[in-house]
């Protein structure tokens, strides 16, 4: 229906572009849906990212002066991420803080690289190419998903020693061991550090889940030569759109959780 | 790009062409999962008119209650069973539930999916001069999510425990823990199911509108050329764009405290001695997140009402409309600072009171615009050669009942005073009129100036006038003596006033008034949707430009076909308000006549603008084929 005004006469955008009759900005509706979807999508991790603000500071940090060395969780503060993530599947017992979830993002903004390529390939309208780097892309979508499955199966678990607290039962002091996460408490921290934790990332796992899915269905239809027979290759470059937004707010998510 | 495939896109729009030729479609891809605009349009206004019956029959269920509380209810039983108590009066719960109820409806699917969702699709592609959406299958797809919205909304009034009642605003914690109320059980979380829903509705909607303003007008259709419905539709959908979307992330963790055991907004909370497990979380940033969508709703609600008005009061007024770019300029900065107030809803709640007044300053600037846009109404109208159609009688109501309505929100915008009106019948005269009212004079003008382009015949006149005067009437009999009551102290959502002297007898014949006042009012909407429906059938044809009108949908045949223009989508040359211009023949030049034919009527720059005609006409990129297809 829209036509993507491409036409032999480049002049047309000129100062006349905003005149009507043609695309001002020289994209496709469809591209220029991508990009308003994005915009609220942004606001929808904002709002959650600033909710995570919120509750965290409304926690204390980790002070050696007042909660005593060496660092060790407490629901009272909110955890030092060093010492929460620092597992590294098959090297069980080492301490290698943020090592694991490192590799997570190196992953990720390698499949980036390799969409760009995707994206460029359809350019040149390489099928070959395309096929080739959607593959490395998928394959590193799912590389991030399974990584983060570790991470959360963890997370989940806890170390083996666990964390004790002691709380007040029926007017009786109680200790009580907690191993892991979830929902309601967990041996890391306040309760709101796991429930954040859960949600932000999943919520955002769940976006890479999706553009899982898009990928392959454009390396699939890549595949069939559907693109080659349209003549042009822009849902690469659409679904591309999408899967760089998602590795934009894993850095932020990454920064928030595992750095600040 | 540009340069790379042009060959071929070109054949891919060939290949589109031929899929396009063929079609005869059937019942269901016509009517029912339709993805012409002017379709999707026409689903939107009747689930609106039926949400609107529902929704305002709840409020006048519970004035009775207000206005009459020693009332036997029981002839209602037969409608809604046991919220009939025993004794044959309304069920405190179920009060509390109409309430909700009431403002969900008539805020979410009648004033901004019915309104929004009416106008927008079917005006913009028929005003920019576009053969339809961009693109037609999401935009299906946003009126089926906002009829699944509908419909689980629409069950949870029949649960037992009754629908949501926690108020439209549903805080937590009273939303968030299903013991707190028969409403926060099932309801509450239909409720939240339905917000979800209804929320990817007006994204997938929004993002269609305002990809369609950007890419599909037709040549010569520049933004300053563009109708005043269509900017303020463009400023919705961002505003919704933009806003809505926060809304979801509350919905979702208040989905998560409600259902999974996470703490979000619940902390150190005590039910019959107990201490709940949650701690950590916080109430009060429910309410930042929800009125950060809170607020921009009530310009969403708003700025569309705002525009078809700009567009019915210039035609009728026989006007150009007076300021078109102060107009353009205030509804950005109206857009702009939706989304720095919304805290003036949260001054009692414990904020910081520099913050606050940080909010008041902000909000205080919005009477500017405002003021801005009010005045520009005026003005059009002063000395105008008015025609007082029933759209237009709705327009001036409308521009009556902003000004009433934003005085007093003046008055609200000041946190000293919001102390003492706070959460009181004041607050609810004003938005009721500010908002509620003017935006729905703004769809119902809506709907009598372009009934005869939807449905190709004229609605009645007469009922018209009958229907106005009672509403406009009904409308401050009912929100004008609410003030008085709200000063003097009543808090609004209270099932009843029994326990002070000035509650119980003072005010009481003034409630029973305003009861009264809001029974005529309902009764006479039911004018309204005889004239609706008689008319639909045997309404007299319409001719093609009945109001003599200058935009680009009176060009269209009376009853425009899929594609809108039977042939080339007409170019368009000048603004849309040239209305009785000196020197010029008739008292209207449609958007689409050039210059060089109106030489007795140009204005010296307009004449340099006839050179500039060709390059308009050359420019047809976005209707290549010159025929819908």
């Amino acid at each position: 229906m829209a036509a993507t005004a491409t036409t032999d006469e480049s002049v047309v955008f000129d100062k006349k572009a905003w005149m009507g009759g043609v695309e001002p900005m020289n994209v496709s509706y469809g591209k220029l849906m991508m990009w308003f979807f994005l915009i609220s999508d942004t606001f929808t991790f904002s709002a959650l990212l600033v909710t995570y603000g919120l509750i965290r500071y409304s926690y204390p940090a980790y002070d050696p002066a007042i909660h005593g060395t060496p660092f060790h969780f407490s629901n009272i503060y909110w955890p030092i991420p060093d010492h929460v993530f620092n597992a590294f599947p098959f090297f069980h017992g080492s301490n290698l803080p943020l090592i694991f979830v490192g590799l997570m993002t190196f992953i990720l903004i390698f499949s980036s690289v390799t969409m760009v390529l995707a994206v460029e390939a359809g350019h040149r309208r390489d099928r070959r190419d395309v096929e080739k780097y959607m593959l490395w892309t998928i394959l590193g979508g799912l590389a991030f998903l399974s990584s983060q499955a570790w991470e959360w199966s963890h997370f989940i678990h806890g170390t083996e020693e666990g964390n004790t607290v002691r709380e007040l039962v029926g007017g009786q002091w109680l200790e009580r061991t907690i191993f892991g996460a979830n929902l309601t408490e967990n041996q890391y921290g306040p309760p709101a550090f796991a429930d954040l934790f859960f949600f932000i990332t999943g919520f955002h796992g769940t976006h890479v889940f999706s553009g899982v899915i898009l990928n392959i269905l454009i390396f699939y239809r890549t595949a069939t030569g559907m693109y080659d027979r349209r003549g042009h290759y822009e849902m690469v470059e659409k679904v591309g759109l999408y899967w760089h937004f998602v590795d934009l707010v894993w850095v932020f998510v990454f920064t928030f959780f595992y750095l600040v | 790009m540009a340069t790379t495939d042009a060959t071929s896109t070109a054949s891919v729009h060939v290949a589109e062409h031929d899929h396009h030729e063929h079609y005869e479609l059937n019942f269901w891809r016509k009517y029912v999962f339709a993805e012409d605009h002017k379709t999707i349009a026409k689903q939107y206004l009747i689930t609106g008119i039926f949400w609107a019956i529902i929704g305002i029959s709840f409020s006048v269920i519970f004035r009775l209650q207000l206005g009459f509380p020693q009332m036997k209810l029981e002839w209602l039983r037969p409608i809604i069973g046991n919220w009939i108590e025993e004794s044959g009066k309304l069920s405190p719960d179920f009060y509390l539930a109409l309430v909700t109820m009431h403002g969900t409806i008539m805020v979410f699917f009648v004033l901004t999916a019915g309104l929004s969702g009416t106008f927008s699709n079917f005006l913009i592609p028929l005003q920019v001069g576009a053969r339809d959406m961009a693109s037609g299958f999401m935009n299906m797809l946003s009126y089926w999510f906002f009829f699944m919205a509908s419909l689980l909304m629409f069950v949870s009034i029949f649960l037992e425990t009754g629908p949501a009642a926690g108020g439209w605003v549903v805080y937590p914690p009273l939303s968030a823990l299903p013991q707190a109320h028969k409403g926060s059980e099932l309801g509450m979380t239909l409720w939240l199911s339905s917000m979800a829903l209804f929320i990817v509705s007006q994204l997938l909607g929004g993002i269609n509108y305002i990809t369609t303003v950007i890419n599909l007008r037709t040549r010569g259709m520049s933004f300053s050329k563009l109708p005043l419905t269509i900017w303020a539709f463009f400023l919705t959908a961002v505003l919704g764009l933009i806003s809505f979307p926060v809304l979801l992330s509350a919905a979702l963790l208040l989905i998560f405290d409600r259902s999974f055991g996470t703490s979000f907004f619940l902390s150190d909370i005590y039910i019959a001695g107990e201490a709940l497990p949650n701690v950590g979380g916080s109430p009060i940033l429910f309410q930042h997140l929800f009125w950060f969508l809170g607020h921009p709703e009530v310009y969403i609600v708003m700025l569309p009402a705002l525009g078809i008005t700009s567009e019915i009061i210039a035609t009728n007024s026989r006007k150009p409309i007076f300021g078109y770019r102060a107009m353009i300029a205030s509804m950005m900065g109206i857009a702009f600072l939706a989304f720095i107030v919304w805290a003036h809803h949260m001054f009692v709640t414990g904020m910081n009171p520099f913050l606050g007044s940080v909010f008041m300053f902000l909000t205080l600037i919005i009477a500017v615009p405002s003021a801005v846009k009010a005045f520009n109404y005026i003005t059009t109208l002063w000395r105008g050669n008015i025609r007082f159609t029933p759209a237009m009688l709705f327009s001036i109501g409308l521009v009556s009942f902003f000004i009433s309505g934003g005085v007093t929100g003046l008055i609200l915008g000041n946190a000293a005073l919001d102390i003492q009106l706070h959460d009181t019948y004041f607050v609810v005269a004003h938005f009721h009129l500010v908002m509620g009212a003017s935006s729905a004079f703004g769809l119902l003008a809506g709907v009598y100036h372009w009934f005869p382009k939807m449905f190709g015949r004229m609605m009645n006149d007469k009922l018209g006038y009958v229907h106005f005067w009672l509403t406009f009437i009904g409308i401050y009999s009912v929100f004008f003596p609410m003030h008085y009551i709200g000063i003097a102290g009543f808090p609004r959502r209270y099932y009843s006033f029994t326990s002070n002297d000035f509650t119980s007898n003072i005010f009481q014949d003034m409630n029973a008034f305003i009861s009264l006042a809001a029974i005529v009012t309902f009764s006479a909407q039911f004018l309204f949707l005889y004239n609706f429906i008689h008319s639909l059938i045997k309404g007299k044809r319409a001719t093609v430009n009945p109001w003599q009108s200058n935009t680009l949908e009176w060009t269209t045949p009376v009853i425009p076909g899929h594609g809108n223009w039977p042939g080339e989508i007409p170019a368009v040359y000048r603004w849309p308000y040239d209305y009785s211009k000196p020197g010029a023949k008739d008292d209207f030049i449609p958007q689409n006549v050039p210059y060089s034919q109106t030489p007795e009527s140009n204005l010296p720059h307009e004449k340099e603008l006839i050179s500039l005609e060709q390059a308009i006409e050359a420019q047809n990129f976005n209707d290549q084929f010159k025929q819908p297809h």
